[in-house]
């Protein structure tokens, strides 16, 4: 396979134009989801074998509506067109349009052909055009825009192969523009070619339209731009109202002159009956609840059987190496530092494949939009948006896929703010800290004959989180005061049975984005916090080991109960510990100790390390056995020597699940805020008013139930 | 009935014709998307709480908040 030669071949389209579909049609599994440089879009792209044998390489972008972008997503498929210098230049374009919505499609397509650039058109879903009794003359179309015109279906994988065929052969520059530059703007876009070498008029057009999109021009170049449109007086869009009639004009005679039969002009028999219910001002909602109960059964009840599988390998591995290697540093860090490490990480992937599963159904099927419809108005009165509701749902999985998703809404403040308040949503990752202190704290009884109390405290946790989440939304919503108007405009899609395999393909690349994505972070942490634990001033095995057996030389401990009590002490020793005691005079008023102290500062790296590490400091470390039971009666039997009663009360355990409630314990969650909001501003605004609360609140709980 | 009525005092089911918008910004969205002056446009329903709304414009569904709704002008 040369790489050097490979072609590059981009795909562009409207949203809902089956776009997803194709590109899963051409390149299988020889897909990968990375970055745009620079930016935090994600790129698909992927590989597929053209006939004659090359291999092509497919890049999908994001759907765009025109070449003038509205979103950041959006932006990129500007900014890549736009930059012909760039190695990232595709060889050929693809515009995937809805056949069903020509007219829409071919807006894109037009102003593409006009840039100068190698362009294809496909139209998908012709059967459904087709079934509606009408017809398009493909010949007359082609020769019209000068571009090769291919019908697929790419749901049924139709047409597939006459769409390779015509990817490998050449594909020319049309020749037919389709669009005027207004007499105003002709000498700034001579000047600008004639200075800065841009290959056409209505790139050279766009430059001066689009000052947002010219980041890849090197200073004293966007300088000359920048110039040029002040000397001419040039208003960057001023003209592209006018300019989207223009070619609107256009392809209506166009399709006037290639429409084969039309049928007299009927409404399209709105999406079926279904949204008769599914919006229904009672059925509508209830129907989403339980769609919401089913997916949270799904990630809380349906996971735990692989988690716990998972749970169980990772950790016969990790005793299986620190047994069957030579022992010292080395086969420490892999047994207790890395392979628990990537515990950490793959056992989350059940909850987030589940969570994805879903929300891909949801999207695909066309429902999502109708969510985002039904709760627009109630999110609005909080600073949200309708779409902010599929983040705060994701949250309850994981709150960085979920900040990812926030990048579909448009206007910056509320996207800001759903941004914000997302990680108050409880994750997966704080279940198993809310199980644990749940069943030292809380009777196992139930009330009212029906209810099970542990239950329901964590239901109740679950919906602290989430009222808080919204009283901060509405908070930032009064403070943060911004000129900028909220828009909703989206497309309602047409209800579709979801494409199983779509699903399958989005399940995998969101799971492959987690595990490697804040797969990474955790894992670096993981490493950082097993030598903070291991390390410590001097020798702390010597010591550690010295002072347990001096003191319990008459205890008569078993070996094992003996190398436990060495491990703990050899905590308190480390780094670790030594943070842990500096920090206690800070969290006393919460009701923690050092002990506590050391959790709460290696589960800043992400908040399940916290059980491990109350497993490890209650020293059942060597005993391999890490079943929460075990862990559990520890934690029981651990005495406060202050008050000689038991460490865990209820006030301190309360106070500990406010605290793991509502603080910021996730380094990946700060490093996805950083990326999203390009900058180190939000990110620390949110950890100082999410630690805020969590002390505030954790402090009142502890001192009212002590 | 008012000369120059606007989408969001549709009713549901009724059918007009686009005639014009009064905002320049949301035009520019708004005819990029197919919703053109001289479009027919049909007021399809609202949601459970009188906002967003759905319409069909240009052969597809689109929904949009009352106020942005009243930035299109039409004749019926």
């Amino acid at each position: 396979m040369a790489s050097a030669s490979k072609t590059k071949i981009a795909l562009v389209g409207n949203p809902n134009s089956g776009k997803s579909s194709l590109f899963n049609q051409l390149t299988g599994l020889n897909q990968k989801v990375g970055n745009f440089p620079g930016v935090t879009v994600d790129k698909k792209s992927g590989f597929t074998t053209l006939p004659d044998g090359t291999v092509a390489e497919i890049v999908d972008l994001p759907g765009i509506y025109s070449i003038y972008p509205r979103s950041l997503d959006e932006r990129i498929v500007s900014e890549i067109l736009l930059d012909h210098r760039s190695a990232a230049l595709p060889d050929k374009i693809v515009v995937v349009a809805d056949a069903t919505n020509l007219k829409r499609s071919l807006l894109l397509l037009t102003q593409i052909v006009d840039m100068g650039l190698p362009v294809m058109l496909v139209l998908n879903m012709m059967d459904l055009v087709a079934r509606a009794g009408i017809s398009y003359d493909f010949t007359a179309l082609s020769r019209r825009l000068g571009v090769p015109v291919v019908a697929v279906n790419a749901r049924k994988g139709e047409g597939i192969k006459e769409l390779k065929e015509q990817l490998s052969k050449p594909l020319a520059v049309s020749q037919r523009p389709c669009f005027t530059i207004w007499e105003e703007a002709k000498a700034p876009v001579k000047e600008l070619r004639d200075t800065l070498g841009v290959d056409n008029d209505y790139e050279a057009y766009l430059f001066l339209e689009q000052p947002d999109s010219l980041k890849f021009l090197p200073a004293d170049r966007k300088n000359n731009v920048d110039r040029i449109r002040t000397a001419h007086k040039f208003h960057p869009g001023k003209f592209q109202g006018a300019e989207t009639i223009q070619r609107y004009s256009f392809i209506q005679d166009l399709l006037n002159d290639i429409t084969l039969r039309a049928t007299d002009h009927s409404w399209k028999k709105h999406s079926n009956q279904l949204d008769r219910i599914l919006t229904h001002k009672v059925w509508g909602y209830l129907i989403f609840l339980g769609l919401l109960l089913l997916i949270f059964q799904a990630i809380f009840a349906w996971a735990t059987v692989p988690m716990d599988f998972i749970d169980a390998v990772f950790a016969d591995l990790s005793q299986w190496v620190g047994s069957a290697l030579p022992a010292g540093p080395a086969t420490s860090l892999l047994a207790e530092g890395i392979i628990p490490g990537l515990g950490g990480i793959v056992i989350f992937v059940p909850q987030i494949a589940i969570l994805f599963a879903f929300i891909s159904i949801l999207e695909e099927s066309g429902y999502m939009a109708r969510v985002v419809f039904l709760m627009d108005k109630i999110m609005r009165r909080f600073g949200l948006n309708g779409k902010s509701v599929v983040p705060l749902i994701s949250g309850v999985a994981c709150a960085i896929p979920a900040i990812m998703a926030t990048r579909t809404i448009d206007n910056w403040k509320e996207r800001t703010i759903t941004i914000m308040i997302t990680p108050l949503i409880s994750c997966s990752a704080r279940l198993p800290i809310f199980t644990i202190i749940i069943a030292l704290i809380v009777p196992d009884e139930t009330a009212l004959g029906f209810f099970n109390l542990q239950g329901l405290a964590l239901m109740a946790l679950y919906l602290l989180g989430f009222v808080m989440a919204i009283t901060s939304a509405w908070i930032m919503n009064l403070i943060i005061r911004v000129r900028e108007r909220s828009y909703l405009v989206m497309e309602m899609p047409t209800y579709r049975i979801p494409k199983w395999s779509n699903v399958g393909y989005t399940i995998l690349e969101k799971t492959k984005a987690f595990v490697f994505e804040a797969g990474k972070v955790i894992m670096a942490i993981s490493i950082v916090l097993w030598v903070l634990a291991s390390y410590g001033p001097g020798d702390i095995t010597t010591r550690a080991t010295a002072s347990v057996q001096q003191e319990s030389a008459n205890l008569r401990l078993t070996e094992e109960g003996l190398q436990d009590r060495i491990a703990a002490r050899k905590l308190e020793y480390s780094y670790a510990g030594i943070i842990g005691k500096a920090i206690e005079p800070v969290i006393r008023p919460l009701g923690y100790d050092w002990k506590i102290g050391i959790a709460l500062i290696t589960s800043f790296a992400a908040r399940e390390v916290f059980v491990g590490t109350m497993a490890t400091i209650y020293s059942i470390g060597s005993a391999g056995d890490e079943d929460e039971t075990t862990i559990k009666t520890r934690m029981r039997e651990e005495v406060n020597p202050e008050t000689g009663e038991a460490r865990f009360t209820p006030a301190v355990g309360f106070s500990l699940l406010i605290f793991y409630t509502f603080a910021m314990q996730c380094m990946s969650t700060i490093a996805v805020v950083y990326r999203e909001t390009k900058g180190w501003k939000w990110p620390l605004l949110q950890f100082a008013y999410m630690t805020a609360l969590a002390y505030v609140s954790a402090f009142i709980v502890y001192q009212v139930l002590r | 009935m008012e000369l120059v009525r606007n989408v969001a005092q549709m009713k549901p089911g009724e059918v007009g014709v686009v005639s014009g918008f009064t905002d320049d910004h949301l035009s520019i969205k708004l005819m990029e998307m197919g919703c053109l002056p001289g479009a027919p446009v049909r007021f399809n329903f609202a949601a459970p709480l009188g906002d967003p709304i759905c319409i069909s414009v240009a052969g597809y569904e689109l929904s949009l908040r009352l106020e942005e709704a009243a930035t299109i002008s039409i004749l019926n």
